[in-house]
């Protein structure tokens, strides 16, 4: 057998053998492998999309999260600062009110008084018209009699009157 | 690993150091009955009818192969290696006629009437290629089992030595060498690689025989790769040969001769340099041994195996390497072949 020309038989049989090997190989194996290992490397594929997925879907949310908590967190500075201002409106106004009633009820209870003192005075007008009328009635009565008397009458009335 | 390795190549040297030296030495006596201390390399190196391992004393310890024969006259013929041989001496040679057929001392099939016959034995090669197809289809279908079993899920076992392969010829050979078409390829370029690089280290053991070192097997190889090369080239591959874009005319008579020349040499590289670097390795480590022989003096025996050490873990990276090499090849003339070609930027 020679060293560097091929023989026919061993070209031959190569040729057989190699092509029965590649032919039962491709079909039972490396079909099947190259098949099986697309698949996985679709699923690890799909598998780290899905994680990529997920991850930008929670940072998302966190960030509608946060989002939503300064919204909440601004409707709240608002609500509490409409409340101030109502509670502040409502003092002011119940002050003003106050106010006012009051110095309508001091108003009516000068009113009252102004009536009232006019009221005593008048009373106390008649009153003296009434004593000057006694007292005018009694002095004529006695000054008919006596001059002396008639003064001392007059004394003792206006003592009477100072008792009043 | 490197251990592993350190511990197998000294096994293997040592192994080769106690059998085969001492055997084939016996085994290639000269005319004159004087020993020839390295005839067993060639021996080894080529291609045999049967299957030699090693002699104990005078007993060869062979395993007698199939010889088949074709002529067109007497057909199919089928012997044994025996037939042909001293049951002695395990000599060929046309004095062992049988049947008007004979073996002569360099293995070449004859008829002793002088016709034309063909030489269709179960060689040693042969058999050897059957045991390293086998050791292929009982790896690669035990991965493809798993698979079959378990569906996508990580590898394990046999799938597990054959997946890190799959996908670096895949992605690392064929879709970088042949572009966006890679995956019809793959298959024959799978093939090819587990062929060779099993082939390549069942060829280091000791007693095995030269698979792919032997010329008609990376022949045939080369072929099939040639035949996929060219049955698949498209049309800027073909305008490339005969039409070469961007030549003077007057030029285009020479350059399409070289380019038409080029479409044979790559095959022919492919060919060549499998069976160099193979034969050569196995020459190598054999010279080693042989050298024990030679001298026949423990030193040169130790320093021998030392040697044949080192060899040995070298032509295990040679055999990853020429596998390699092989597949990368193959599928760069592929890719050159179906490669969609922008003659703008291109030459």
């Amino acid at each position: 057998m020679d060293l560097i020309i091929p023989s026919a038989g061993l070209i031959f049989w190569q040729l057989f053998g190699f092509l029965a090997l590649l032919f039962i190989l491709i079909k039972f194996a490396w079909k099947p492998i190259l098949a099986t290992l697309a698949e996985r490397e679709a699923s690890i594929d799909g598998a780290l999309k899905a994680a990529e997925q997920a991850r930008n879907e929670m940072a998302n949310l966190k960030a509608e999260n946060e989002k939503l908590l300064q919204e909440a967190r601004l409707e709240r500075d608002t609500i509490l600062k409409k409340a101030q201002d109502a509670s502040a409106k409502m003092i002011e106004e119940a002050k003003t009110e106050a106010g006012k009633q009051g110095a309508l009820m001091i108003e009516n209870a000068k009113a009252v008084i102004e009536t009232e003192k006019k009221a005593a005075l008048a009373e106390v007008k008649t009153q003296v018209a009434m004593l000057t009328l006694e007292v005018t009635e009694k002095l004529l009565r006695k000054n008919l009699s006596d001059e002396k008397a008639q003064s001392a009458l007059v004394d003792e009335f206006i003592k009477d009157l100072k008792l009043n | 690993m490197t251990r592993k390795f350190l511990v197998l190549s000294l096994l293997l040297s040592a192994f080769l150091l106690s059998f085969s030296g001492a055997t084939f030495a016996a085994g290639a006596e000269t005319e004159e009955g004087k020993e020839d201390p390295t005839g067993f390399i060639m021996h080894h190196i080529k291609d045999s009818h049967e299957w030699h391992f090693f002699n104990i004393g005078h007993t060869h310890i062979t395993l007698p192969l199939p010889v088949i024969t074709y002529a067109s006259d007497r057909g199919l013929e089928f012997y044994k290696s025996t037939d042909f041989q001293n049951p002695e001496t395990h000599k060929f040679g046309k004095e062992y006629a049988h049947n008007g057929i004979y073996i002569d001392e360099h293995e070449h099939l004859g008829r002793v009437d002088g016709g034309s016959i063909i030489d269709f034995s179960l060689t040693k090669n042969v058999a050897m290629m059957l045991i390293v197809i086998a050791l292929v289809l009982f790896m690669v279908l035990s991965a493809a089992g798993h698979y079959k079993k378990h569906g996508a899920v990580a590898p394990k076992g046999a799938a597990s030595l054959v997946e890190p392969i799959v996908i670096f010829v895949r992605d690392e050979i064929a879709h970088k060498a042949i572009g966006p078409k890679y995956m019809k390829f793959v298959p024959y370029l799978l093939t090819l690689f587990f062929f060779i690089w099993i082939g390549n280290l069942l060829g280091l053991l000791p007693g095995a025989a030269n698979l792919t070192g032997n010329i008609a097997v990376t022949f045939t190889l080369a072929m099939l790769t040639f035949i996929i090369v060219n049955v698949n080239g498209n049309k800027d591959y073909w305008k490339h040969v005969f039409a070469t874009p961007g030549v003077p005319v007057a030029l285009l008579p020479i350059i399409v001769v070289v380019e038409f020349i080029g479409l044979f040499t790559k095959p022919f590289a492919l060919m060549v340099r499998l069976f160099v670097a193979i034969t050569a390795g196995h020459i190598v480590i054999l010279a080693f041994i042989a050298l024990v022989f030679i001298f026949e003096s423990y030193a040169i025996g130790v320093v021998s195996t030392l040697m044949v050490t080192f060899i040995n873990m070298i032509e295990l990276l040679v055999a990853t390497i020429q596998a390699y090499v092989f597949t990368l090849f193959t599928a760069m003339y592929i890719g050159g072949a179906v490669a969609e070609h922008h003659h703008d930027d291109h030459h």
